[in-house]
């Protein structure tokens, strides 16, 4: 179902009860939201403000002081910090490369398996499987893969396709370990955007495409004119989604490279600070930075797309 | 050329495409499972090979016997299984008002829980540190499952509304014209009714707690109190002796282990599973 579908679904208004009810009924759901809501409160939305008021403080963890407000200091530190522009910009590469990558093999793969076929369901069915492993998991694997001498891709590509003179150290170089980090990324989320995408064409009438081609639309055409504008809800879910992912990188980075300055990325630098050097104040910094940027990309879309996924 | 041939080309190269996906998403795995057989000396040796010439199950006994391994796969299944048991319970009640009832300011929740299902976490790394700290969790399980609710509560309750709002009016008018306090119709009516939602959003919910990272590098320090995730990440050193850097034969035994339960369950589950993730619209 598409994003716009399934929120109309889920925000139309409930129902009418019976008038005499409504008082004690309305007592009662908010009984039952209290856990819930107290969880948020507790884990998220308190966090969030303490964040934004540590941000401009020098709190430490291992300082037994409390924090000293130390107004813009931490930002001003921040803006100079060559390290964290470097975490920008590899962020934003990461990004760029897996999104636009997984948006257009996910569609791909959404559109055969949308097909009939024979091994339909099985293949449906083996998209799943990247999804479920952990991250971790999948960035061991392709590790292993990409070993300069025992690893099978070197081997492939070496030996068995003749598209390389000699083994190259993928992880080692500068210039690949980002797009091989991304390729991680791709194998790991490709299928749950094509699922995403899958979910968006199932709902697109046969009909359409049967007026398209008594009108002689070419494939292409059908594609182009019936299928992409009708996806657009599911393409924009998928988009937003995949993006926001992408922007908070850690698990696969951090596996493969660590705290490594060529591949660092905003959440990787933002933990060490945080965790490492125990230094929250400035971490802290750097997560506001984080939430904003994220922020804007959300904003940008929202107005690009013109889809509001959450109505 | 027929149309005929050119049909009958045009199948072919699909089938191709499709062996092409198919071979793509799965071969990793298949590699994983080839070095997992794989002695050490053929496993670090040139030209390499695509099946061992000699399998075995050396690596697996090496990590069976390996107790951090062993003591991760207990955490990570009570951290996991406790999140899990946690969201559903209050979830699924916030779900159900959420669902189920009209009141002012039902939708302005809604959009803060909608909103948290895209929050980063990484954002609230910090207060969640001095948290933990403060409440005496640090380096425990309580860290962690504490802190898993914030991506697994959310998608819970978001998830569930959809269950919920699926099922007809009719049922619970039924149990309020016997009597039934809304509290009763809904442990009594509509949770059993919901069972199917909540097995999928449990699962969902697992294996999101299951595979997370983050939180377990940052709250847990001793050894034996690792996840399964961070135990594989830090297994170059655990591992019991071995003559190369890192013991990948032993690495990719443990990705096994882990995997295959994961992988299981969501082909049992598959269906179900793809109608929420799509309904839900989570990250993986």
């Amino acid at each position: 179902m598409s994003g716009r579908a399934w929120a109309d679904r889920i925000l139309k208004k409930p129902r009418p009860r019976r008038s005499g009810l409504a008082r004690r009924q309305m007592l009662v759901a908010w009984l039952m939201l209290l856990p819930t809501l107290a969880v948020v409160a507790v884990v998220a939305a308190w966090p969030l403000i303490q964040v934004f008021w540590m941000s401009f403080t020098n709190a430490t963890l291992t300082s037994l002081q409390p924090p000293q407000f130390v107004g813009l200091q931490n930002y001003e530190r921040l803006v100079r910090d060559p390290v964290w522009w470097t975490s920008v910009v590899n962020t934003i590469r990461f990004t760029l490369m897996t999104v636009i990558i997984e948006l257009i093999l996910g569609m791909i793969i959404a559109l055969v398996i949308n097909s009939q076929f024979k091994g339909r369901g099985a293949m449906r069915a083996a998209m799943l499987v990247p999804w479920a492993i952990p991250t971790v998991i999948s960035a061991e694997m392709w590790k292993w893969m990409y070993n300069d001498i025992y690893g099978v891709i070197n081997d492939l590509l070496v030996n068995k396709f003749h598209l390389l003179a000699h083994n190259v150290a993928f992880l080692s170089i500068p210039a690949t370990s980002l797009p091989a980090v991304a390729a991680v990324d791709v194998w790991k989320t490709t299928p749950f955007v094509a699922l995403l995408l899958l979910a968006g064409l199932q709902i697109i009438p046969n009909d359409i495409y049967e007026a398209a081609t008594v009108d002689g639309a070419s494939w292409l055409q059908r594609f182009w004119y019936v299928t992409v504008p009708l996806l657009r809800p599911a393409i924009a879910v998928a988009l937003i989604f995949r993006t926001l992912d992408a922007l908070r990188v850690f698990d696969v980075i951090y596996v493969m490279f660590g705290n490594q300055q060529s591949t660092v990325t905003m959440a990787i630098y933002d933990q060490n600070w945080l965790v490492n050097f125990s230094n929250v104040g400035y971490g802290s910094a750097i997560s506001v930075f984080i939430f904003l940027i994220i922020a804007i990309f959300v904003v940008i879309y929202v107005t690009l797309i013109g889809v509001e996924v959450e109505q | 050329m027929s149309t005929r041939t050119t049909n009958v080309i045009s199948r072919a190269l699909f089938y191709l495409l499709v062996l092409l996906i198919l071979a793509y998403t799965v071969f990793p795995f298949y590699w994983a499972l080839r070095s997992s057989i794989t002695p050490d000396g053929e496993l670090f040796s040139t030209p390499i090979t695509y099946w061992p010439a000699h399998p075995t199950l050396d690596q697996y006994g090496k990590i069976f016997s390996n107790n951090l391994f062993l003591h991760a796969l207990a955490n990570s299944a009570i951290v996991a299984g406790a999140v899990t048991i946690i969201s559903l319970a209050i979830g699924s009640l916030g779900a159900y008002a959420l669902g189920r009832f009209s009141f002012p300011g039902r939708k302005f929740t809604m959009y803060i829980i909608l909103s948290m299902t895209i929050f980063p976490q990484i954002a609230v790394l910090g207060s969640l540190f001095t948290m933990v700290n403060a409440f005496h969790l640090f380096d425990t399980l309580g860290a962690l499952i504490l802190t898993y609710l914030i991506f697994t509560l959310p998608f819970t309750v978001w998830v569930l509304i959809t269950f919920f709002r699926s099922m007809p009016a009719e049922l619970e008018q039924a149990a309020y014209v016997d009597g039934a306090t809304p509290f009763q119709t809904f442990y009594m009516v509509l949770l059993p009714l919901a069972a199917p939602g909540l097995v999928t959003t449990g699962l969902l919910a697992f294996i999101a707690a299951w595979n997370e990272f983050l939180y377990a590098l940052s709250f847990i320090q001793t050894p034996e109190r690792r996840t399964i995730t961070l135990a594989i990440q830090t297994l170059p050193e655990s591992a019991s002796t071995s003559a190369y850097a890192v013991p990948w034969g032993q690495m990719m035994a443990a990705t096994i282990v882990v995997t295959v339960p994961l992988v299981v369950l969501t082909l049992i589950f598959q269906r179900r599973i793809i109608a929420g993730l799509t309904a839900g619209s989570i990250k993986g």
